[in-house]
């Protein structure tokens, strides 16, 4: 039995001379939450439609429970997946929506109630589709991705149009699903979710992984950021000018200096900033978070 | 397959959808029998295009069926507009990716809509049946005419061949239906498409030349339903050529449509 749950090489997908995916290769490890990052139109949603059969490659290969993408019949009945947003019929409530896709996937319509109560529709179920906030949609394509009792789970931005509450749900929601044994793959663009729920990690750049592996280990190879703000706001040009002279990488943002050096040069930079004339109200070393990670990493921003 | 089939037939079923069609049903039904006998002696005639059936015609073991069979191409651009909203609503709603991620079998998700869709339309035949022998029974006698043959050995040979007729008709407008909501991807494009070529292109081109109507879709399939003969704007097509015609025009079409629908990537 495969010990992954998606395993990809080389996957390309090219539309005329625009290349949408590059060569992607990586591996998401069985009943693992595996976050999938990368900026608009990086790809992620093109990889996806690639694993569900969607679209054909034009180059690569690929695997989804050990079965060849070439076949997604083999893998699919065990594929529960939220692609691109919730779809659905609009003039139609959100449990006959969910009994359609039942009776087409062969599954028991008595999961259906339970799902809809699982994901807070219990008591909307009946109404149409059409009727529903952008929160409610999200949380019933959830639901008919669950549908199949899967053993992988994949979601393209579930927590889209949720409130605080419904986004923590989603978190405890596929925290729990993993705890039991599911594979989650989810793409957000909400990194700090990311960040709390994801095991694994696989980072896309213009159609390129740039980073594919543990969140643990990703976090730990980036180096320490030391934030610095001084008691004026005209100091910060003349913090950045330190930093830069001492010889580290440095940028303004948010009203503070960042500086990636070690943890310990903090002692040296408060030094100089007071043989400058600068009093310091903040001077923090801190571990990127993983949204400053991915900036970093796809060069963006 | 049939799960897809019944999948569909869930969709189908929503009231909106059922009882729009069905009524739209009726009162076509109605109305084509009714106007065979209310205009009887109206010197504008009583049938499609200013054509006068008589009471001699009427009175035959065919009569009682004129009007079911009249209205068959009707049911057929109603059958087009439900087969190709269908369809192409898929695409629109972006509901594909739901179906294809659930039942990866390209041509099981069409050959299934397709059962489910002809189950659809031969619900409407049924209808329009009862619904157009009934209004001539009903409204034969006050137009002085007879109706004793009408359910006799010939008539009820009639009857069973004429809702054979609509019934290879009206799925041959529902396939082509279905494919122009396969092909265009949109509702709105695939009905005005369809509609606009069978009302208004079709009868323009028949009028600017006859004999163009040999080789016209439309009128092969409103021929088939009338089982071919003489339809009041020429001499009319032979039935055998309707259903060679007709049925090379619905071959290309399914042919084309399911290659691009197995082949074509669903990226919306």
């Amino acid at each position: 039995m495969s010990k992954t749950a998606i395993s990809v090489s080389d996957l390309s997908k090219k539309y005329g001379d625009q290349v949408a995916v590059s060569h992607a290769t990586f591996e998401v490890p069985l009943g693992t939450i595996c976050g999938f990052v990368g900026p608009n139109g990086s790809g992620k949603t093109t990889t996806m439609r690639m694993l569900l059969g969607l679209i054909t490659p034009t180059g690569g290969t690929g695997e989804i429970l050990g079965e060849s993408i070439k076949h997604p019949e083999k893998y699919l009945p065990r594929v529960g997946a939220m692609i691109e947003g919730p779809a659905f019929y609009p003039a139609l409530s959100g449990k006959e929506n969910l009994n359609v896709l039942a009776t087409l996937g062969g599954f028991s319509k008595d999961r259906v109630q339970g799902l809809l109560e699982q994901v807070g529709l219990g008591d909307r179920g009946k109404s149409k589709f059409k009727t529903y906030s952008l929160g409610m949609k999200q949380r019933l394509g959830i639901a008919a991705a669950l549908l199949p009792n899967p053993k992988l789970l994949m979601l393209d931005e579930p927590t889209n149009g949720l409130d605080p509450e419904g986004i923590q749900e989603v978190r405890a929601l596929l925290r729990s699903l993993a705890n039991d044994g599911t594979s989650v793959f989810v793409s957000s663009h909400l990194l700090s979710e990311l960040e709390l729920i994801s095991d694994y990690l696989v980072m896309l750049r213009k159609g390129e992984v740039v980073f594919t592996g543990k969140m643990s280990d990703l976090m730990l190879s980036q180096q320490p950021v030391i934030i610095a703000k001084g008691a004026h706001e005209n100091d910060l040009t003349l913090l950045l000018a330190i930093a830069q002279q001492a010889g580290h990488n440095a940028t303004i943002r948010d009203g503070a200096v960042h500086v990636h050096g070690p943890a310990d040069w903090a002692i040296e930079f408060n030094r100089a900033a007071f043989n400058a004339g600068i009093t310091l109200s903040q001077l923090t070393p801190q571990l990127p978070n993983l949204e400053e990670t991915f900036f970093e990493m796809t060069g963006d921003k | 397959m049939w799960h897809v089939a019944f999948a569909e037939l869930r969709k189908l079923r929503r009231p909106t959808l059922f009882f729009g069609t069905m009524g739209a049903v009726v009162f076509f039904s109605a109305l084509f029998s009714s106007l065979l006998f209310l205009l009887i002696d109206s010197p504008q005639g009583n049938s499609d295009r200013g054509r006068t059936i008589g009471r001699e015609v009427l009175g035959l073991a065919t009569g009682g069926v004129q009007g079911f069979s009249n209205v068959g191409g009707f049911l057929g651009i109603i059958a087009l507009c439900v087969f190709a909203a269908q369809t192409a609503q898929e695409y629109t709603y972006g509901t594909l990716r739901n179906l294809l991620v659930r039942q990866p079998g390209r041509l099981r998700i069409l050959l299934g809509k397709f059962i489910a869709m002809k189950l659809f339309a031969l619900l409407m035949i049924v209808l329009s049946a009862f619904i157009s022998i009934g209004a001539s029974v009903i409204l034969a006698p006050g137009a002085e005419v007879s109706t004793d043959l009408w359910f006799g050995a010939d008539g009820r040979h009639a009857i069973l061949t004429t809702f054979v007729n609509v019934t290879i008709s009206v799925i041959g407008f529902g396939t082509i239906g279905m494919v122009l909501g396969l092909l265009l991807r949109s509702p709105i494009s695939a009905i005005s498409l369809g509609v606009l070529w069978l009302l208004i292109v079709e009868n323009l081109l028949i009028a600017v030349k006859n004999s163009w109507e040999k080789w016209l879709p439309g009128a092969q399939l409103n021929a088939i339903a009338t089982g071919g003969g003489p339809t009041g704007r020429s001499e009319g097509i032979e039935f055998s050529q309707a259903l060679l015609v007709g049925g090379i025009y619905v071959a290309i079409g399914v042919t084309v449509a399911s290659f691009l629908f197995v082949r074509r990537d669903v990226a919306n």
